[in-house]
């Protein structure tokens, strides 16, 4: 079995409207190589479901977003998003704002097949002010306890980045947190992953590498070689976050079109030359917190 | 101790007695003067409090503010953003946090200031502050105490919740501290009112009200204690050695 496609086949089985989930955390192993090909498309109106970094900002920027499916956006050592402001600012864009644990919550009942699962979080807040669309269920057990149903998060598609795979959707995410890309993919119809590298099934490591191993191969739609695919986010152990880079995306929200020129609309190759090259990525040292 | 104490210290001293009694749990402090001060509540009164790295292990000792030397990081367990969910959920953490805006409630906001369907700022977004309020203890240090944060109806977007709901949190909503840089106060007044427990150096019960957007009960004006010698010694020598807290007030 060959799962190994292009950027091209990615982008022809995705479609307008459909809720796309992506895997990371803030400025921490995105498939930005992904989402910059999604930019570049005539894909539109899209539902995005993330633990929010530039993926989402970006895709503001290009207007793919419909409506954000979100607990927060941030850049980490950058703690705003100036992309993401700018859309919530101008009100180009819906959202769904939920817990970071409730979006877990939504992607879980998605990957169980469950239509919700009850939880506390929520109660209290004006995260259920503003989703209307939240109900409540009450315990059947002696305390009738009024919870939230959080509904389930299913995905069209997932979009992951990892840091190896092999043809057949091996995937292993060899940084120390694999956040929550395990319950994008099983939340998912279809998961895309691109990965630093692409090996063969023998060297995957055997049984001190399948501890890496995520979540299975069934799960995995296609798989896209992106070495430095997660620039400028971090890829842990690989590489660290390009806070020079990510300095510059962030003032570009005052002027998108300079930044766009200087970096977008083209090949994943030379994106990589235009930001300073492989070589230079991979000598980005690890953040320290 | 030659130097003289400063604010930013007196504000970690009185920020680290919210992990006071509190056990083996997760202390959790984001931000600067939040973060040393759980170090320094380690290092005082509760060594067996769990403390990240900053990103995913459990290490022994509380990391330092700024670059260190990693590899000296004694590992102790894992906490991954996974695992960080599943321990607030079951309650046994303490974070100390920075909202934007809190109310008489004690209601928190990260997300957004004005109209929620075009924010005048949009800030981060509530993040984890619906479960961690409703699962487990916090505490607060504001900064900037003013009456843009300690505002006078309820916050934009409620994050965290408040005291007028408690009752929803299964007796697990309680916000232990709030420490600013005029005084330590917490919600014991009475009906869960914001009190006054101690002002800090120079500061004085009228500035207290004039920055407070909604009515602090004033059953004290004692000082807020200074930090001792051994916090002192922590702060200085093992928590923040670089003095990267001199940066929160311009010290």
């Amino acid at each position: 079995m060959d799962k190994i496609i292009s950027y091209k086949d990615v982008i022809d089985q995705l479609s307008d409207g459909m809720t796309i989930g992506v895997g990371g955390w803030g400025a921490r192993r995105k498939p930005m190589s992904l989402i910059r090909e999604i930019c570049q498309s005539d894909i539109k109106d899209l539902t995005v479901v993330s633990y929010g970094g530039p993926d989402v900002g970006l895709l503001c920027a290009h207007k793919k977003v419909k409506k954000l499916i979100f607990g927060f956006v941030s850049l980490d050592m950058i703690p705003l998003e100036s992309h993401f402001r700018q859309a919530r600012q101008k009100n180009e864009i819906e959202v769904m704002e939920l817990d970071e644990g409730m979006v877990q919550w939504g992607l879980r009942a998605a990957a169980m097949n469950l239509p919700f699962l009850p939880t506390r979080v929520g109660l209290g807040t004006d995260v259920l002010t503003h989703n209307s669309e939240l109900e409540y269920v009450t315990s059947p057990y002696s305390d009738a306890e009024k919870l939230v149903a959080m509904p389930a998060l299913k995905l069209d598609v997932a979009l992951i980045h990892v840091n190896k795979s092999d043809e057949k959707g091996n995937t292993q995410i060899i940084g120390p947190d694999p956040f929550f890309d395990e319950l994008f993919a099983r939340a998912a119809s279809k998961t895309f992953v691109s990965s630093e590298e692409v090996v063969s099934t023998q060297d995957l490591g055997g049984k001190d590498g399948a501890i890496f191993n995520r979540f299975e191969r069934s799960l995995v739609t296609g798989v896209l070689h992106a070495p430095c695919g997660a620039h400028p986010t971090s890829c842990a152990p690989n590489y660290g976050f390009d806070i020079k880079h990510l300095k510059e995306y962030s003032e570009a929200a005052k002027s998108f079109d300079e930044y766009s020129t200087k970096y977008l609309n083209r090949t994943h190759q030379d994106y990589l030359d235009a930001v300073g090259g492989s070589d230079a990525i991979l000598k980005i040292p690890l953040p320290q917190f | 101790m030659s130097e003289s104490i400063t604010l930013s210290e007196i504000c970690i001293s009185a920020s680290s007695k919210a992990w006071e009694g509190e056990g083996e749990i997760l202390a959790t402090g984001i931000g600067l003067i939040p973060r040393i001060a759980a170090g320094l509540a380690k290092l005082t009164h509760n060594p067996d409090l769990m403390m990240t790295d900053g990103e995913t292990y459990l290490i022994s000792q509380p990391a330092p503010m700024g670059k260190r030397d990693i590899s000296h990081d004694l590992v102790e367990g894992y906490m991954s953003y996974s695992r960080v969910f599943e321990n607030l959920w079951g309650g046994k953490r303490h974070a100390m946090v920075t909202p934007t805006q809190i109310d008489s409630f004690g209601q928190t906001n990260i997300s957004a200031i004005g109209d929620y369907n075009s924010p005048k700022v949009q800030l981060l977004g509530v993040r984890g502050f619906p479960g961690n309020f409703i699962n487990h203890k916090n505490s607060i240090f504001i900064p900037n105490h003013s009456v843009k944060t300690f505002v006078s109806s309820a916050v934009d977007m409620v994050s965290g919740m408040g005291y007028q709901n408690k009752d929803l949190s299964n007796g697990k909503f309680e916000i232990k501290l709030v420490v600013t840089n005029l005084g330590v106060f917490d919600f014991n007044g009475k009906d869960d009112s914001f009190q006054l427990l101690s002002l800090h150096p120079g500061v004085s019960v009228d500035e207290v009200i004039e920055n407070t957007g909604f009515d602090v009960i004033i059953n004290s004006d004692k000082a807020t204690p200074m930090p001792t010698d051994k916090e002192l010694a922590c702060i200085r020598e093992i928590l923040d050695p670089q003095g990267i807290r001199n940066s929160i007030f311009g010290e």
